[in-house]
């Protein structure tokens, strides 16, 4: 699972964007590293994002998480120009979005940028058709062919007999399946999704997480998904970014970060998760493809939750790890419980258990 | 001596000040040859800088220098007012021609199938029955409908003119820095002051002079809130539009328009109820309807015909008011968020 044989669908580089009066001053203070509430404090500018490299691949879903402040809706916001950076480059398969002009930006909004957001966002005065059907309507396309579409994603999402309900007669998650299916009726490569469940109850949060990752088994869209829940982060993620004021912490595979946090701003939000649920067996198993296992396979995506059922809570045991049937490595039982110990608790545990 | 006499002589214009002076008239103490005590001593405004040095003119000067000037660019501000307002006097003439040669039995039913229409309210519509019958038992049936047709021309008017200025005040703030004080000086200016200008422009006989005192006078409402309406628009619903490439035009027409729809539906309400009140005040300036028999129960003291025709006009009002309300009730209903 590495991300360099992944093609890069959109690439920010050395992304700014300082909110006030002149931002282009407070570029060389960033260089100079003066810190943000210094420069908000003498300046009175305030610094939304800081030097944002990211590549966003085409057909994975990347999670930009972070607190509420941190800069993630306006990071979102910059990769369709919704907000116009104070400096940087945006590219979309390699071609520079910045150098657009009004038309060539509503044509690329129109036809290969769709969006679903936080507070649904639907035309209060057209049914549930009308408001999926919004991006080919602005296109012009409002033949049949278009309603049809509109109706299979109405299907899809699980609306049907919704179609001419208005979105005020619809409860939270299903204005919010209208939403993503007007995403998708617009069948654009990339979905931009700005806290898209966050407005949810958790039950209805997690059967649309659900249903997102169904569709993008199908569809390997290119997702970009802003979220400031964790548990949703490593749920959907197949590349994780985590933005803490204006900058980027860390990012990579979730596992990989969950594992390895790089600092204490990350092993603070790790901490609270449930690392049994969340680690997959491929993040913890041995490479080893030889090595004896005394007790079958297992596969590669399995939670080591299902893993401690499916061993009986025996730590002796030891499985093969196969992967669409081949097999890439073993796994301990011993390796299992070792790795829902909290990272920043494993050093203290060894000792205790040695003064026992 | 008046009070400032001695300034100009100090400065030495005593030759200019007298240049062409008259003898006028002096006061008892004048004539008794005593001055005035110190703390007697007047504001130096026009008229006692006057009596002090004849070549300052009086207020009453200035007032007459006014009514000169506008007297003097009258006919060139008729030249282009005339043709221009001249659709509005065309207008008023048909609507007034053809809402009073229309047979009551046939005005009366359109305008009771359209308030059901417009309002979907059966007790609405047989108010508005009750308040026709009484206009035709009591003689002043023709009166009503004069009134009605005039404001019904001048609120498609505000409408029109109103809703586009409103629209533009909403998207340029420029413009609403300039629109908005000529909107307060319509608002607070007194509603006979209106009139003054009219008259000097236009022949007290043609309908554009009331037409125009009521347009000016009620079309405020609509334009204030159709920019605050379209000011108004759910900001995450206008991002939903610029995210998927709507152009500015497909973004007014399709989402700020019909979302700012109840907004401006009460301020045409607000419009209607204005041109209302000023059609009364507009028969001083020979507009036709209710308000001229308010006018004659004023000026000739017929107590009961004054009275008569106010509660006409109340009638009227709320008629009007309770449908374009019904017919506000109606939009925002389909448009709960």
């Amino acid at each position: 699972m590495s991300t360099a044989d992944k093609q890069v669908k959109i690439a920010v580089r050395n992304l700014y964007k300082i909110f006030g009066d002149d931002p282009a001053s407070i570029l060389p203070m960033l260089s100079d590293g003066i810190d943000k509430a210094d420069i908000q404090r003498r300046t009175g500018h305030v610094i939304g994002l800081n030097n944002i490299n990211v590549d966003i691949s085409a057909g994975l879903i990347t999670v930009i998480m972070g607190l509420s402040g941190s800069g993630k809706s306006t990071l979102i916001r910059h990769l369709n120009r919704l907000i116009e950076p104070t400096a940087g480059e945006i590219e979309m398969d390699g071609d520079d979005i910045m150098a657009y002009d009004s038309g060539r930006l509503r044509a690329l909004r129109q036809t290969r940028m769709s969006m679903v957001f936080q507070k649904f966002a639907l035309l209060p005065h057209r049914t549930v058709l009308q408001n999926t059907m919004l991006a080919p309507e602005i296109r012009g396309e409002n033949g049949s062919a278009s309603t049809e579409e509109a109706v299979k994603w109405i299907h899809r999402v699980g609306l049907e007999g919704c179609e001419d309900s208005f979105p005020h007669q619809l409860s939270g998650g299903m204005q919010q399946r209208v939403g993503l299916a007007r995403a998708l009726t617009s069948n654009a490569e990339v979905m931009l999704m700005d806290e898209a469940f966050s407005a949810l109850d958790p039950l209805i949060r997690t059967s649309m997480q659900d249903l997102l990752l169904e569709l993008q088994q199908d569809l390997h869209k290119t997702i970009v998904f802003i979220t400031h829940d964790l548990d949703e982060a490593l749920k959907l993620a197949d590349h994780l970014v985590i933005l803490k004021d204006g900058f980027i912490v860390q990012q990579g595979e979730p596992q990989h970060i969950l594992l390895n946090p790089s600092d204490p701003y990350i092993e603070e939000f790790v901490s609270d998760i449930n690392r049994a649920r969340v680690l997959k067996v491929r993040s913890i198993m041995d490479g080893n493809r030889r090595a004896k296992a005394n007790h079958g396979e297992v596969d590669s995506g399995m939670s080591l939750e299902s893993l401690i059922a499916h061993a009986e809570g025996d730590i002796d045991r030891s499985f093969a790890v196969h992967d669409d049937g081949a097999r890439v490595g073993t796994i301990t039982m011993k390796a299992v419980f070792k790795a829902l110990v909290r990272y920043d608790l494993a050093g203290t545990g060894r000792t205790n258990n040695g003064a026992g | 001596m008046a009070a400032y006499a001695g300034i100009f002589d100090l400065f030495g214009l005593r030759e200019w000040c007298d240049a062409g002076k008259t003898k006028s008239l002096m006061s008892l103490r004048q004539l008794k040859g005593e001055d005035p005590a110190w703390w007697e001593i007047p504001f130096p405004s026009l008229d006692n800088l006057h009596k002090a040095c004849g070549s300052i003119p009086q207020t009453r000067d200035f007032t007459a220098w006014l009514e000169n000037g506008f007297l003097a660019i009258r006919p060139s501000l008729r030249v282009v007012l005339d043709p221009l307002t001249q659709p509005l006097s065309w207008a008023l003439d048909g609507a007034l021609t053809l809402f009073t040669t229309l047979p009551w039995w046939c005005l009366v039913p359109i305008i009771l199938v359209g308030t059901m229409l417009s309002s979907k309210s059966s007790r609405i519509t047989a108010f508005v029955a009750a308040c026709f019958a009484f206009f035709l038992f009591t003689d002043h049936y023709g009166y009503a409908v004069q009134t009605l047709s005039i404001i019904f021309v001048c609120t498609v008017l505000c409408a029109i003119l109103g809703v586009p200025t409103g629209i533009l005040m909403s998207k340029n703030d420029t413009a609403q820095r300039v629109i908005t004080p000529v909107l307060d000086m319509l608002q607070t200016l007194p509603t006979f002051v209106y009139l003054i200008p009219l008259i000097f422009l236009f022949k007290i006989t043609e309908p554009k002079l009331y037409g125009l005192a009521i347009i000016l006078y009620s079309i405020v409402p609509v334009i204030r809130l159709t920019n605050l309406g379209i000011r108004l628009v759910d900001r995450d619903v206008i991002e939903a539009a610029n995210a998927y490439g709507m152009t500015a035009r497909q973004k007014l027409v399709q989402v700020e328009i019909p979302l700012a729809l109840p907004n401006i539906m009460a301020g045409i309400n607000q419009t209607i109820m204005m041109s209302l009140a000023m059609v009364v005040i507009a028969s001083l300036v020979s507009a036709p309807g209710l308000g001229t028999l308010v006018l004659d129960g004023i000026n000739n003291l017929r107590l009961g015909v004054g009275f008569v025709a106010g509660f006409g006009i109340v009638l009227l009002a709320i008629i009007l008011d309770r449908v374009s309300k019904a017919a506000l009730a109606r939009v925002d209903e389909s448009r709960k968020i």
